[in-house]
């Protein structure tokens, strides 16, 4: 898989091999009493939709949750909107492929970044009471700058709905034999239901909801897979015996002996690199094949920022919260479960490499049995080691993942689509009962949309791994245009409008260089070692290409007066007052300095 | 507005028992292993605790929340 996302980790990071299609029958066998869990779990996601369905009555209910929720929910529903499917079924993925190292998306990618977003950034996007990001870059710069990240935003959410939704649909048709397309319309209805019922509420509270799900029908694969490699010190001599040309990579037959060999001619990982994270960052002998400064500068700052503070998928969940302190320990409290969720989505594929015994640099191909195409790693570990009843709640947290990543993705669509679209350039002054039915109408929009989308996929299956390139780098220009837009009073309007546009046209240009179907065109292609080096280093570039810009038409454009940057801007923001009674667990920089060290401790741990 | 670990506390007693109870009635151990390990019945229990803790946590929550907005 090429690369990805983050979009989950960061969502531009997400993995991205496809899952490929594999032929022969279904690997996994569901009991009656799997489907039972099944439909206990699809009955509990609707009756959350329809109870708080009846609170949804005005438009600021149903795109904001009436700002309402309290952090611990709003916090909660921050990780599992972007938990989608992509993350949990890739991250495992990459953890077959990469090892340790995918863990970078979190303790580089995603926890800093928080930790910023709570602490610097969410006093100025709650603060201002804006409805969206994009009525954010409104306020702050201008009209036409609210309108490119609408467009953009709205145009790319459904799509990447439908890769999500595809994915999964996949995964369910090879391994269960599920008929594709029952599938994904059955999720689909369901996702529709209980957003359209309830709007934002019934989302995050479903998404609370999912993200146990997530973790308690997971987590037993780490044990049971530890079990099956007799322990840690067993599996990780079992490690060091997988270096290419082993055994166990000759055992995958004279079929692959072809594989074999283009494995043998690269720099394989050794048993001990599978475990590290930093260790071997300083050249490219390493898993990953990336150094240490595409891995801060391009994951950790420039993919990071521009999804975990400026994505309104996440954005819009804090902003539901019911007030300012709230807002900010939305992103803090998801950083303490978001370190450890390496140890349940990457874990059980680094654990799968000697039991599955196929060397990740043998690419999965379309001859491979189902059973052994890594791309599966998490649903054939749990086929081959859950008994039926753990196997229902195993698959029902796969689907699970799948759901509230899509209503994240659906909710988060509807909203700036109505506030942004619609009724800054359609309809402005219609009555609320108006927008919220236009809300309504554009929740079944984005999830027809998906559903389109996860069919050209379908047909297109190159179209996957490259949605995924396009989310990071498209983003990237927007974090430089947001920092250079909170911290500086000097950037003007047209600045950070014309920054975002030529951040953008770089993205579009490194894309169409990068894209599959470029061919010879991809000379960036050639100068990295992989994929995901170039993913992050054109995300750098595409970012510093928009702060130049915006720096250099600030100097020569007319500034906002200080007086309607207040609240938008740090230097002319008044402090807030903390109040000295909250608890030190309830001060954003204490929590957030907390989330760093540990981080930090974790990052040490699996140097 | 519904205390949300009411639902959550209910939907893993429900998972739990039925996990639970077909550990009891229809042991399977993990498959594969050369352990024998009766997952179902073994996270079964742990969801049920789970659960009953949400849903105790969710009736109160819920209960001193009407209490409030009277």
């Amino acid at each position: 898989m090429l690369f990805t996302t983050v979009l989950s980790a960061v969502t531009t990071t997400l993995p991205s091999k496809l899952p490929a299609a594999s032929t022969g029958h279904p690997i996994i066998t569901m009991h009656p009493v799997d489907f039972l869990i099944l439909f206990v779990y699809l009955a509990f996601v609707i009756g959350i939709g329809f109870v708080t369905g009846k609170g949804s009555k005005t438009s600021e209910d149903f795109f904001l949750s009436g700002r309402s929720i309290p952090a611990w929910i709003t916090g909660l529903a921050f990780i599992s909107a972007n938990l989608g499917a992509l993350e949990v079924l890739g991250m495992a993925q990459q953890g077959y492929e990469y090892g340790m190292m995918t863990a970078n998306f979190y303790w580089v990618g995603a926890i800093p970044a928080m930790v910023f977003m709570g602490v610097a950034m969410m006093p100025f996007f709650y603060g201002s009471k804006v409805r969206s990001v994009p009525e954010f870059l409104k306020k702050r710069y201008n009209e036409q700058t609210r309108f490119v990240n609408a467009l953009f935003f709205a145009g790319l959410t459904p799509v990447l709905s439908g890769v999500s939704m595809y994915g999964m649909g996949l995964v369910f048709q090879d391994l269960l034999g599920w008929n594709f397309n029952l599938a994904i319309v059955v999720s689909a209805l369901v996702v529709l239901a209980y957003t359209f019922v309830g709007g934002l509420t019934a989302s995050i509270y479903n998404e609370v909801l999912q993200f146990f799900l997530i973790v308690l029908g997971t987590a037993p694969i780490v044990f049971l897979e530890l079990f099956a490699n007799g322990g840690w010190n067993r599996f990780k001599h079992a490690l060091d015996a997988m270096s290419p040309g082993a055994p166990a990579i000759a055992a995958t037959g004279s079929k692959l002996a072809h594989a074999a060999s283009a494995v043998a001619a690269h720099v394989a990982p050794t048993g001990s690199q599978w475990l590290t994270t930093w260790r071997d960052s300083g050249g490219t002998a390493n898993p990953m094949h990336i150094t240490w400064p595409g891995v801060v500068l391009g994951l950790g700052f420039v993919l990071s920022f521009s999804y975990w503070c400026t994505n309104f998928l996440v954005v819009q969940r804090a902003l539901a919260a019911k007030d300012m302190n709230s807002a900010q320990r939305t992103p803090l409290l998801a950083a303490f479960p978001k370190m450890f969720f390496p140890f349940i989505v990457i874990l059980p594929g680094v654990l799968a490499l000697p039991l599955l015994k196929m060397h990740p640099l043998v690419a999965p191909h379309p001859g491979l049995a189902a059973s052994q195409n890594w791309n599966n790693v998490l649903p054939i570990m749990m086929g081959r080691y859950f008994p039926p009843g753990m196997l229902g709640l195993g698959l029902t947290a796969l689907l699970a993942s799948f759901m509230s990543g899509m209503a994240g993705n659906v909710t988060a669509f509807n909203t700036v689509f109505t506030y942004d679209l619609y009724a800054a350039y359609i309809n402005r002054n219609a009555k609320d009962e108006h927008y919220l039915r236009v809300g309504k109408v554009m929740t079944v929009v984005g999830v027809l949309a998906s559903v389109g989308f996860a069919y050209v996929c379908a047909n297109m299956t190159s179209v996957m791994d490259y949605t995924q390139q396009v989310f990071g780098i498209v983003n990237a220009p927007l974090i430089a245009v947001f920092l250079m837009g909170m911290f500086s009073t000097r950037t003007t309007p047209a600045g950070g409008f014309w920054g975002l546009i030529a951040g953008s046209v770089i993205s579009g240009v490194l894309l169409i260089i990068r894209s599959p179907w470029a061919g010879q065109l991809d000379i960036i292609g050639k100068y990295f070692s992989t994929d995901m080096a170039g993913t992050f280093w054109c995300a750098v570039w595409a970012f510093l290409g928009g702060a130049l810009v915006t720096y250099v038409v600030s100097l020569m454009t007319l500034k906002k007066p200080k007086s309607d940057l207040v609240g938008l801007v740090y230097q002319v923001t008044p402090k807030p007052k903390e109040d000295a009674a909250l608890p030190w667990y309830k001060r954003p920089l204490v929590l957030g300095i907390i989330a760093l060290l540990a981080t930090l401790a974790l990052n040490l741990l699996f140097w | 507005m519904i205390d949300l670990r009411l639902p959550i506390g209910l939907f893993f007693l429900a998972v739990g028992i039925i996990l639970a109870v077909f550990g009891v009635i229809s042991p399977h151990n993990a498959p594969n292993l050369h352990q024998k390990i009766n997952v179902d019945l073994y996270w079964g229990v742990i969801l049920l605790l789970f659960g009953a803790l949400m849903t105790i946590f969710g009736y109160k929550g819920q209960k001193s929340g009407k209490n409030d907005s009277k």
